[in-house]
């Protein structure tokens, strides 16, 4: 009893869009762009990048040297990729994730990208200022804040404390 | 958006013409957004199946694989790379040899002088050229040389396994050759042919299986029999040596191992020579498990294919052939690392060595002087050895065959060639800084040493001038034995840096310091064989020698009279 509107309904917009083949055409095509994106997003795990966890990183093969590298460093048992890729503050967190990730997907797909890989200055300062969130206190005299210089940072001497990759 | 499915009539401020329009751009960028979203989903899907099977083995290969074709069906990315050690194509035949040294730098043809060096000696090209090369140089074709150049020029271990197989009296066959390795038949087959003349070896080994029964064309063209001019030493080819099947420069099978794909080395050379070096007392930091077996019970030879680190051989596999060596018909192919790999160490070697008639070694005597000498050849294993990149655990393969990445497969680059074409991938994984920075630094090295290399030739060849006035005077040899040994050391140290082909770069300072002495060693010549034709020296001791002055001059001591005085 209840089907027979639904029937009516269903035959109703049918026939609306049969009497518009171009109307039906982009609803096809719309609908194969949302399931091609779904299933993209899917393949690609693209969910797991919205968590902290470092394997995710490894997603992408070309960071697997990182990784590794990372598992016997100094910093592997207090921070992970995010904690020093990544600003600590929401705005900047979500806005790096998403820079970075776009900027991976297009280098990674493409296949242009330096080789081997480059620290982006506006990532170099990102890890900067993570070192700072933590070792602040301690070297508050060398690094007064407000005053970013790209020429001093920490890693120019500390450049295996995350991942050196030997 | 798309409200047009539930309303027939036009939404009010629209045109009846625009509607298709937007509709069609619509859908026309709906269908690139498809496309692009599936060729995201290829690509990712690709390297995800990258990452998960890195190779598939659809050719059998075995020891006696020597053709790299099977291998290459299976590991296209390192065959693509190795076949790109000939360029674009490969270019034979005489108008396509690189430039003469000999012609670039004339002081070469003096330091060799009355050796096959001083016929024809070339710029090097890639490893694809090396059979072709050898067949084609006028050292080769104009003088009857040893097989044991072979060691080095063409893939050889099969070659080697079957005549040792068949001097233990084991069966030979396809089937037997390609079992395993068999490390007592290669050397044994290596000892067999070191000495015999090389046109015998050459034609044993196109007669050797190679793993592809039935194709017979090599990846690279083989070398005209007897040269260009058709005649070896003199002599027409015979008809008889015609080719049987292929022989191969350096393949896949010579670095790995064709069941794990492992790196191996598999020259005799170098297994002997390594045992050696691991059994003197040379310091070797650079090489950490020779130290481990020294530490150890030493009850076996040192074998670098049980005990080596990936990173050392990584390294051994170049230390194969870019060594020095003797390579005649008077002894096995030797690698002089018994006493150490550094340029004294190897000359003190030699000093010691016997020819196995017991005479003492040389390599030729010179044209000019007459001189027992030693022949360097291109020493760069010896010499990366003393340099700050073996001290700190860089080995060959992470410069000349840098990680390269094919997708989501991480791989070495099989094209063999200067650090310099792949600053990005070779020199900047450690150093931070541009590649123009790091071109200008091997520049300084590299323009320093050429210097020195030219100032110690202008030595060399004043000191030539110099001994053969003396020997027209009517010097005899036993006259001049101090002056020839100068002579052999001066020369030896000048050829180890002019061969060797990092121009200083491996270890700089350790060229510097190998091409000061070799200056030293010139002069030193040069000034005795002046001073055997001067006169007798004047005695000096008349001499003035004028003092300091405006010293202070020593008081006499005081003595009790002379203080009353005061």
């Amino acid at each position: 009893m209840s089907q027979q509107p639904l029937r009516h309904w269903i035959r109703r917009q049918l026939a609306l869009l049969l009497a518009k083949p171009m109307v039906a055409a982009l609803v096809i095509a719309l609908g194969v762009l949302g399931g091609l994106g779904l299933a993209t997003f899917v393949q690609g795990k693209g969910a797991s990048y919205l968590v902290n966890d470092p394997r995710v990183c490894i997603n992408c093969h070309i960071m697997q040297g990182s990784y590794d590298a990372w598992v016997h460093s100094s910093h592997a048992a207090v921070a992970a990729c995010n904690d020093c890729h990544l600003p600590h503050d929401f705005l900047g967190k979500w806005l790096t994730k998403a820079d970075n990730g776009l900027r991976h997907a297009v280098a990674f797909t493409t296949g242009w990208f330096h080789e081997p890989i480059q620290i982006t200055p506006r990532n170099r300062r990102v890890t900067q200022g993570a070192c700072l969130h933590c070792h602040g206190d301690f070297v508050a005299h060398a690094f007064p804040p407000g005053e970013a210089n790209d020429d001093f940072m920490c890693v120019h001497c500390h450049r295996a404390v995350g991942h050196a990759e030997r | 958006m798309n409200d047009d499915s539930s309303n027939i009539d036009q939404p009010a401020g629209q045109s009846p013409s625009a509607r298709p329009w937007l509709l069609g751009g619509l859908f026309a960028a709906t269908l690139i957004g498809v496309l692009l979203i599936t060729w995201i989903l290829v690509t990712m899907v690709g390297h995800q199946q990258d990452a998960r099977e890195p190779y598939a083995r659809v050719a059998a290969v075995s020891e006696i694989s020597t053709d790299p074709l099977p291998w290459g069906l299976n590991w296209p990315h390192q065959f693509d790379g190795w076949k790109a050690t000939a360029g674009d194509e490969f270019h034979g035949g005489s108008s396509a040899l690189p430039q003469s040294k000999l012609d670039a730098d004339p002081w070469l043809k003096r330091l060799y002088a009355g050796y096959a060096f001083s016929i024809d000696y070339r710029e090097a090209r890639g490893h694809a050229y090396m059979l072709y090369d050898q067949g084609v140089t006028e050292r080769i074709t104009k003088k009857p040389q040893p097989g044991a150049c072979l060691h080095c020029h063409a893939s050889v271990s099969v070659l080697y396994r079957r005549i040792g197989m068949d001097a233990m009296g084991e069966e030979v066959t396809p089937e037997t050759l390609a079992v395993d390795f068999n490390t007592p038949a290669v050397m044994r087959g290596f000892e067999e042919l070191s000495r015999k003349p090389y046109q015998e070896v050459l034609a044993l080994l196109q007669a050797t299986p190679d793993g592809t029964p039935g194709e017979n064309e090599p990846v690279f063209p083989s070398a005209p029999a007897g040269g260009f001019s058709g005649e070896y030493a003199g002599e027409p080819v015979a008809d008889d040596s015609v080719a049987k099947g292929e022989a191969h420069p350096v393949t896949c099978i010579d670095c790995h191992d064709p069941k794990t794909m492992a790196v191996r080395v598999t020259r005799p050379g170098f297994l002997q020579g390594i045992a050696a070096l691991a059994a003197g007392d040379a310091a070797v930091p650079h090489l950490p498990s020779i130290g481990q077996w020294r530490a150890g019970s030493r009850a076996r030879p040192y074998d670098p294919n049980q005990l080596a680190s990936r990173q050392e051989m990584r390294s051994f596999v170049c230390g194969q052939c870019h060594v020095e060596y003797y390579c005649g018909d008077k002894a096995t192919l030797t690698f002089p690392w018994a006493k150490g790999l550094r340029a004294d160490d190897e000359e003190a070697f030699w000093d010691d060595f016997r020819f196995a008639d017991g005479s003492d070694f040389h390599d030729f005597k010179h044209g000019e002087t007459g001189a027992p000498s030693y022949k360097a050849q291109h020493p760069e294993f010896e010499l990366w050895s003393q340099g700050i990149h073996a001290r700190a655990g860089v080995s060959c393969a992470d410069c000349h065959m840098p990680y390269q990445r094919q997708g989501a497969m991480k791989l070495s680059d099989h094209r063999v060639t200067s650090p310099l074409e792949k600053i990005n991938s070779a020199c900047q994984t450690c150093h931070h800084v541009s590649e123009s920075e790091l071109r200008a630094r091997v520049a300084t090295i590299q323009s320093r040493t050429r210097a020195l290399i030219q100032r110690a030739a202008a030595a060399m060849t004043e000191m030539l001038d110099t001994i053969r006035e003396a020997q027209a005077a009517g010097a005899s040899d036993d006259d001049l034995a101090a002056v020839f040994a100068h002579q052999r050391q001066a020369t030896w140290r000048l050829d180890y840096i002019s061969s060797e082909n990092s121009k200083g770069f491996h270890a700089d300072q350790e060229a510097a310091r190998v091409l000061a002495e070799s200056i030293d060693h010139s002069r030193q010549a040069q000034a005795l064989a002046l001073r055997w034709r001067a006169p007798d020296a004047p005695d000096t001791s008349v001499l003035f020698s004028r003092p300091v002055r405006g010293v202070t001059p020593e008081q006499p001591p005081r003595t009790a009279e002379s203080e009353t005085d005061e």
